[in-house]
């Protein structure tokens, strides 16, 4: 209930005496109200900023942090206040909420920042009064569709695909994003090529060629040359045909691509062709077919998979239909209702091209769309000022829906515009991202190497000047280790690991290994790089495909040999080397190494299985930061 | 037609430019909407009610919160007790409360009004509470009430039950309530019920004199 009401309640229930000589039955008790009735100032120190309010203003909205008790665990017996670390700025509209009952939305404050601090004061933000409610929806709407797009962006079309994915998902993908592989940026550029072909093909059919020896009128090239033209033409449909028909095949579900708009475009545009084939070669028949050929010209419209220009128009001009079609309406009716003028106007007269309404609508449409091309003039006075009326109007009716449609499109524009932009800003991003959790891991490491590699003693030797929050995640990553009896390192002695094992170990597979393995590998042996790689990439990549925070799990062996001192990672390496040579030391542990890696990057970590090199963003990324480990694991 | 509107269009600008006294009434609805109303004096209001100044000072407050201009119309009266009984339709009685409140007839209540009809119902003694009671009841405050003017009443009270009810509100239970009432209180059968008649029936009756007490701390 509004504050209002609640301030009435006690004079509705004083009111209720008029009730109590009437009353059939006898009366409930009342609630007995055991808070203290007598109103006191509360004070709110927010950040800082002190308010005062009444503690009814407050308690009018019970279900709200600051009506409820749960204002009580903000309370600072020291200053006897309490005390929210929030902005005050915000906390002055929640205030007034409280005090008028009407929830204001700050035009010029951020909608996420605002939803935030509503949340925190428990206060639903339905309540808005309605002269910022408009306000605050619009906002709200444009921010989720922003970070919708910014998901979108995130999953990225660009990032490849599960390698356990079956050829026709990788088919499908191929088709909608060229750019994933370089079989499908081929098979793109070409179909263009061909469309770009059989346009031009169609174009120029219809130009008349010099006649041939023994003829005087000009003819039509596509006669001419029927069999060159025939030729390219089955060239053309069958390239298309076969990517329509590869496309229906990869198609994840094939009723919803068969009702697509661009799969209909693609039938239309091959139909003709198929339908000369089967019919003969008949006279009436040929008539009808010779219209079917028109359709043809549909081709071009397969260009607007190639070009997303063209797309958005599409799209523009179907998100304004409802302007499109008042236009339409609207010109409709005009045209009837002008050349209903112009023909009674101009009936008298001898010789008049306004031979009847329909043959007026000509007319008028050619007058209000200015054109003007001056084969029916009225010849009347009236004739004459009517249809001066009637380009006036013309002007207006068309000039009105053009800038809705105009400033649609510009909005369509630029959020694609801003999709690109993201797009390319994500690498840097990211790239940003990971040099920042990359210095974490570093610095973790840094830290085991100055306290020494193994089980010594748990105190802090020679620690550099790390703040208590890195003390005690570092103890965190560390209680880690031990739990799973694991150690983390970082890419580039992981890799060194690997190197030197694959060198050497695979001699010594056949000596019986202790492994003490995470839980996900069951293989056994030293290392059976292949396999156990390959079980972590398939699980990274579920792990990616499911959760895009996993942390990436990559295959090392750590050797662990209790008769031999605590030694730093470099000396660690060395020991491998001489590890290698006697195969007789037992005490190997496959491990399995977690190196925590920011989100979207997980694709990155694994190295590339599938042979194409993936262009775009992420190979870039690859080239630039992990250039030696792409080397390295190609090697194996 | 759409030239036409285009000419209509053009047309009426003009007489604004012709026309500079057209802006003097919307000036003057302006004026009357500033209409404010201060109460008494915080003392007097305490020798007039049995209210303590720190509850006299929390009503104001509450009161000057919901109505800025310090008066109450019927219209806001209305919806604001309509909105305790969403289930029916509550305007009817709180016209007749309205008119209980508005004891100087002048079409709105204002903070004295307000207090000192609060000040009767909360503090009041049993007898005074009955006379407001009976004041209610008396449509045209002329002292008796009759059958019609009881009926009234009770329909109205009848209505804010709304249809949702169980048992169903029958259409003769107003006038089957407003008999037994009589009945009970209308003592020499004249068909209309008095003051004195009133008070002391309730005083007989036990029941309504327990109930009185109920609403003793709503403030």
């Amino acid at each position: 209930m509004a504050a209002g009401v609640a301030t009435w309640l006690p004079f509705a229930r004083a009111a209720a005496v008029g009730w109590l000589p009437l009353a059939k039955k006898t009366m409930p008790k009342p609630p007995v109200d055991k808070s203290s009735r007598s109103d006191e100032i509360l004070y709110v120190n927010v950040s800082g900023v002190r308010f005062q309010t009444w503690k009814n203003t407050l308690d009018r909205y019970p279900d709200t942090l600051l009506g409820s008790s749960e204002k009580e665990f903000f309370y600072n017996e020291d200053t006897q206040e309490f005390f929210f670390d929030r902005d005050p700025e915000m906390f002055r509209h929640i205030l007034n909420f409280y005090r008028t009952g009407k929830l204001h939305y700050p035009r010029h404050e951020c909608i996420q920042a605002f939803d935030e601090e509503l949340a925190f004061y428990g206060i639903v933000p339905e309540i808005i009064g309605d002269c910022c409610m408009e306000e605050y929806r619009d906002r709200k709407k444009e921010n989720q569709e922003r970070l919708a797009e910014d998901t979108e962006a995130n999953e990225g079309m660009d990032a490849p695909l599960p390698p356990d994915s079956t050829s026709r998902e990788r088919l499908w993908r191929a088709f909608e994003n060229p750019h994933t592989s370089t079989m499908a940026l081929v098979f793109y550029y070409v179909t263009g090529f061909f469309i770009a072909v059989s346009v031009i093909a169609n174009v120029v059919e219809t130009v008349p060629c010099r006649p041939p020896k023994g003829s005087v009128n000009d003819l039509p090239c596509g006669e001419k040359f029927g069999l060159a033209f025939f030729c390219m033409d089955t060239a053309c449909v069958l390239i298309f045909t076969f990517e329509y028909l590869m496309r229906l095949f990869a198609a994840p579900s094939r009723c919803k691509f068969m009702r697509s708009v661009m799969s209909v475009i693609d039938v239309v545009a091959i139909m003709p062709y198929y339908i000369g084939l089967v019919m003969p070669e008949n006279e009436d028949v040929s008539g009808a077919f010779v219209t079917l050929r028109v359709f043809r010209v549909f081709r071009i419209f397969k260009f607007s998979r190639h070009s997303q220009g063209l797309r958005i128009l599409g799209y523009t001009l179907k998100s304004c239909a409802s302007e499109l079609g008042f236009l339409l309406f609207s010109l409709t009716m005009a045209i009837i209702i002008f050349a209903t003028v112009m023909f009674y106007a101009e009936k008298g007269t001898k010789g008049s091209t306004f031979t009847s309404i329909p043959a007026s609508f000509w007319y008028t449409i050619v007058t209000m769309t200015t054109l003007g091309y001056g084969d029916m003039v009225p010849n009347t006075i009236a004739g004459k000022i009517f249809g001066s009326i009637c380009s006036l109007s013309g002007v207006l009716v068309i000039a009105l829906p053009v800038p809705v449609i105009v400033s649609n499109f510009s909005r369509i524009y630029h959020q694609n515009q801003r999709a690109d932009k993201m797009r390319a800003q994500q690498k840097v991003r990211m790239a940003r991202i990971r040099m920042a959790k990359k210095g974490t891991t570093n610095a973790f490491l840094q830290y085991k190497e100055d306290r020494g590699i193994g089980d010594g003693d748990s105190t802090a030797l020679c620690v550099k000047n790390k703040s208590a929050f890195e003390h005690q995640h570092h103890h965190l990553l560390h209680c880690l280790e031990k739990t799973t009896n694991h150690e983390f390192t970082d890419e580039i002695n992981y890799s060194e690991l690997c190197m030197t094992e694959s060198v050497g170990f695979r001699t010594s597979r056949s000596t019986s290994l202790s492994s003490h393995q995470g839980a996900q590998n069951n293989s056994t042996g030293c290392c059976p790089r292949r396999a156990r790689r390959r079980a972590a990439m398939r699980l990274a990549n579920s792990t990616v495909s499911v959760s895009r925070g996993s942390v990436q799990e990559l295959d090392t062996l750590h050797f662990k040999t209790t008769s031999i001192p605590p030694q730093t990672r470099s000396s660690l390496n060395a020991q491998c080397v001489n590890l290698k040579l006697n195969c007789g030391n037992p005490d190997y542990t496959a491990a399995i190494i977690s190196i925590p890696t920011p989100p979207s990057n997980t694709p990155d970590e694994s190295p590339p299985l599938s042979p194409v090199p993936i262009p775009g963003i992420l190979r870039n990324t690859r080239a630039t930061a992990y250039t030696h480990d792409t080397v390295k694991v190609s090697s194996l | 037609m759409l030239s036409l509107s285009l000419l209509l269009g053009v047309n009426t600008p003009l007489p604004h430019l012709f026309s500079l006294c057209k802006d003097d009434s919307s000036d003057s609805d302006l004026e009357l909407s500033t209409v404010r109303h201060q109460p008494e004096g915080l003392d007097q209001l305490q020798a007039q009610t049995k209210f303590t100044r720190k509850e006299l000072q929390s009503l104001y407050r509450g009161f000057k919160n919901e109505c800025p201009s310090g008066l109450v119309d019927e219209e806001t009266f209305k919806t604001i007790y309509s909105q305790f009984f969403p289930q029916g339709d509550a305007t009817t009685y709180a016209h007749f409360l309205f008119n209980a409140f508005d004891t100087d007839r002048n079409g709105s209540i204002r903070f004295e009004d307000f207090v000192i009809g609060l000040s009767v119902l909360l503090r009041g003694s049993i007898t005074e509470k009955l006379n407001w009671a009976f004041n209610l009841y008396d449509i045209n405050k002329d002292g008796y009430v009759t059958k019609e003017e009881m009926l009234a009443i009770m329909q109205s009270i009848y209505d804010m039950m709304g249809r949702y009810t169980y048992p169903c509100v029958r259409d003769e239970a107003p006038s089957e309530h407003v008999d037994k009432f009589f009945q009970k209180m209308d003592k020499n059968r004249d068909g209309v019920v008095t003051i004195e008649e009133f008070i002391e029936t309730c005083q007989k009756d036990e029941n309504i004199m327990n109930s009185m007490q109920l609403f003793e701390n709503v403030i």
